[in-house]
């Protein structure tokens, strides 16, 4: 007989599933375990919370971050943040969330609402990049929008191309993008190569290219009232 | 995965029923369209009919798959792959199963609710429902309640499916459910709804039957209110 994956998926889920969380990574922004404050995030966002902790010298502030690469198992979010939740709520630290909902279907809230620590607020990261009012005028605009933000350029074809198997089942990808019409990137830096990639990212999808500079103040405001508060409360 | 797990040169006209179908039930897991219909066709050949190929090779295939899939280890695409090379085994299968006048265990319709394209997850749930042995009418994406109501009265599914992406499209899907009650022919439809930012409170909400959070147990949710029904 042929052996197919079926052994080897279940003999390795197997393992994983009574595991411990396995997307979270050991990533730290002050190399001080012992910060008073954390950011527990997507590593889709570290790179631009830890320039935007930089230009404010927010150096109290540590971030832990989980790999984006968790959306792919959005039942397994509430568990990783938890894990660090746990962590942090050990060493005294306070805690802000930057992740968005994500496809928990509210079970991060819930989560988060028992642990009483606040998360970025949004359905999604690109919404909070966008700010709401503006994601929802993109979205009447033309419902069929693929987004991508910095990160998901940088790594279009790991996430996107390979993360969904269109690279082995190019047949996959109809079912996945048959009903977008553009892709619009909303980027968080004028970078002109990120801004071909995304061009290239578009006619690899035969969509329409748009291109939308919104800066990271989505991901400063939140994070900047919670220096604030945090501030207050280390006084 | 590494290729020594595989025999390419496998010839499945050499397998008994017994190891055929188990075979078939890892090809279906590995979405290896040619096999499964190269494994339909020895059935058939072999005398089987279309109603056992169907349950036994690739419902039994799919229901592995369902599992895997609820319990975390197979992923969207996968599950993708898999449906789609139970849709080719599928199409050998249909023409047969309509002249045998074979009852599916159900009907669905479903679609992804007005102001919303999102339908990976929709398109997962029929293909998913098919697997299972359902007929699912997949009336797309952005679908005003009219049309729902037009695919209610044409097709009298024993299950209407929808699903939206967005916090802005969710509430939509109380809009249908409404009609319906006013109408009078809520009582009529199992209402199942379904989608990313749902949760099982929103689903009490809008008035639906259920809510699924994922394509697998939309499946097992189906089957279990469609027997309440007809034991009612």
């Amino acid at each position: 007989m042929r052996r197919g994956r079926r052994q080897v998926m279940q003999e390795r889920a197997a393992k994983q599933l009574n595991a411990e969380p396995v997307f979270t990574k050991v990533n730290s922004s002050t190399k001080n375990a012992d910060a008073p404050a954390v950011i527990i995030c997507c590593s889709a966002l570290m790179r631009d919370i830890l320039s935007v902790c930089k230009a404010n010298k927010w150096t109290h502030l540590d971030v832990q971050c989980i790999s984006a690469e968790v959306h792919n198992y959005p039942q397994r979010i509430t568990t990783e943040v938890k894990a660090l939740i746990d962590i942090a709520k050990a060493k005294q630290q306070q805690i802000f969330v930057a992740f968005a909902d994500c496809g928990t279907g509210g079970l991060l809230d819930a989560l988060l609402e028992q642990e009483q620590v606040e998360r970025i607020q949004g359905a999604h990261c690109y919404e909070f990049f966008a700010g709401s009012e503006q994601f929802d005028q993109m979205q009447e605009a033309e419902l069929g929008t693929f987004y991508l933000t910095d990160f998901l350029v940088r790594h279009f074809d790991r996430l996107i191309i390979r993360g969904l198997g269109i690279d082995q089942k190019p047949s996959l990808e109809p079912i996945f993008f048959g009903s977008y019409r553009k892709l619009l990137y909303l980027s968080q830096s004028e970078d002109p190569e990120l801004q071909e990639m995304a061009q290239a990212a578009a006619r690899r999808l035969g969509l329409d290219y748009e291109y939308k500079y919104t800066g990271t103040k989505g991901l400063l405001t939140p994070l900047a009232q919670f220096n604030q508060k945090i501030a207050v409360q280390l006084v | 995965m590494s290729e020594e797990n595989y025999d390419d040169e496998l010839d499945l006209s050499t397998l008994s029923d017994e190891e055929l179908v188990e075979q078939m039930h890892d090809d279906l897991y590995d979405g290896m369209e040619e096999e499964i219909v190269e494994g339909t066709e020895i059935l058939l050949e072999r005398g089987w009919s279309a109603d056992k190929v169907l349950n036994e090779a690739l419902v039994g295939g799919m229901a592995i798959v369902g599992v895997d899939f609820r319990d975390g280890i197979l992923f969207v695409p996968e599950v993708l792959s898999a449906a789609g090379a139970m849709k080719a085994g599928m199409a050998i299968l249909r023409p047969l199963l309509a002249e045998t006048g074979a009852e599916p265990i159900g009907k669905m319709v479903i679609g992804t609710v007005k102001g919303d394209i999102h339908d990976i997850g929709k398109n997962l749930v029929a293909m998913m429902m098919e697997g299972a042995g359902f007929e699912v009418i997949d009336i797309g994406i952005n679908i005003p309640v009219e049309t729902y109501l037009e695919a209610l009265e044409e097709h009298k599914p024993d299950i209407l499916g929808m699903s939206a992406l967005l916090t802005t499209t969710m509430p939509y899907m109380k809009v249908v459910i409404d009609t319906l009650k006013e109408q009078g022919l809520r009582d009529d439809y199992i209402v199942l709804v379904g989608g990313a930012p749902l949760n099982q409170e929103f689903g009490d909400a809008v008035g639906a039957d259920g809510y699924c959070r994922d394509a697998a147990i939309a499946v097992d949710m189906a089957k279990e209110l469609i027997a309440e029904k007809r034991a009612a």
